[in-house]
């Protein structure tokens, strides 16, 4: 079997959950569907804004949508026959077991840096074995030999870990691509055991 | 002491040294970091009473908003 056909059926069998469907989580469920992951689960509250249209996979027409519901028509363009759990909810302490207890990777993709701490902590100490991707640092231009990912035990995070998105370092889609594109990666290598 | 720091060899003086005093010394003076002595984490409230010793991998990592 050719190494593209290898990873192809065995990414087919796997199940990846994405938390925020915002300029990470988009990016990064596209390119795990183009890399033909099997199942997503997403969750995320929010809906499509114009602004948004700057980094995030989604179109004009789609402003206003409910992000997940306005992702699983992209993934679904993407392969039709991708398996797609879409929750329109804030994740919380509460329903993080609900939603990602099944994955065999969780992406951490949320915007504020309080609210990955708290998903980080959730997670590691309630699913220590689910292997975590999460992403710090994606602001600005340039500086993208800084960006690395980290890995400690079950724990990765991509990023440079210092460009934190304010009015004079916006989120642009480039350097948001790039990160979400190293976390899709990681994701990658963890589900094929490189990692 | 010898340790891994954010995956680097880094020296300190002395045979141990709390993971708070670490900071001071390093200036990591973020509010949203998160801490792993060798791959487990530390909650904030432990900084002051966890030691770290000559061989350990400890990682200070900073989590900045965006995404």
């Amino acid at each position: 079997m050719s190494v593209i056909k290898e990873i192809r059926s065995v990414l087919a069998l796997k199940c990846v959950g994405i938390a925020g469907a915002g300029g990470l989580g988009s990016n990064v469920a596209a390119m795990l569907i183009r890399s033909g992951v099997g199942k997503l689960i997403i969750a995320d509250f929010d809906t499509v804004s114009i602004p948004n249209l700057g980094r995030q996979f989604f179109f004009k027409d789609q402003a206003g949508m409910p992000k997940v519901e306005a992702l699983r028509d992209n993934l679904l363009r993407i392969e039709p026959d991708a398996v797609l759990q879409m929750h329109c909810v804030k994740i919380s302490p509460e329903n993080i077991p609900l939603l990602f207890s099944t994955c065999d990777v969780v992406v951490e993709a949320f915007d504020e840096a309080s609210e990955k701490m708290s998903f980080i902590s959730e997670m590691t100490s309630r699913f220590p074995k689910i292997p975590l991707v999460a992403g710090s640092g994606v602001g600005g231009t340039g500086g993208f030999d800084k960006i690395s990912v980290v890995r400690s035990g079950n724990l990765f995070i991509c990023g440079d870990f210092e460009s934190e998105v304010s009015e004079t370092l916006p989120p642009l889609a480039p350097k948001v691509t790039a990160v979400a594109a190293l976390q899709a990666d990681t994701v990658v290598r963890i589900l094929m055991g490189e990692e | 002491m010898k340790i891994t720091l954010n995956n680097r060899e880094e020296y300190f003086e002395g045979d141990e040294l709390t993971i708070s005093r670490i900071m001071e010394i390093r200036s990591f003076k973020f509010k949203m970091l998160v801490v792993r002595l060798n791959d487990s984490p530390v909650r904030k409230e432990d900084y002051s009473v966890t030691t770290v010793k000559d061989g350990d991998d400890l990682k200070i990592l900073h989590l900045v908003s965006g995404g």
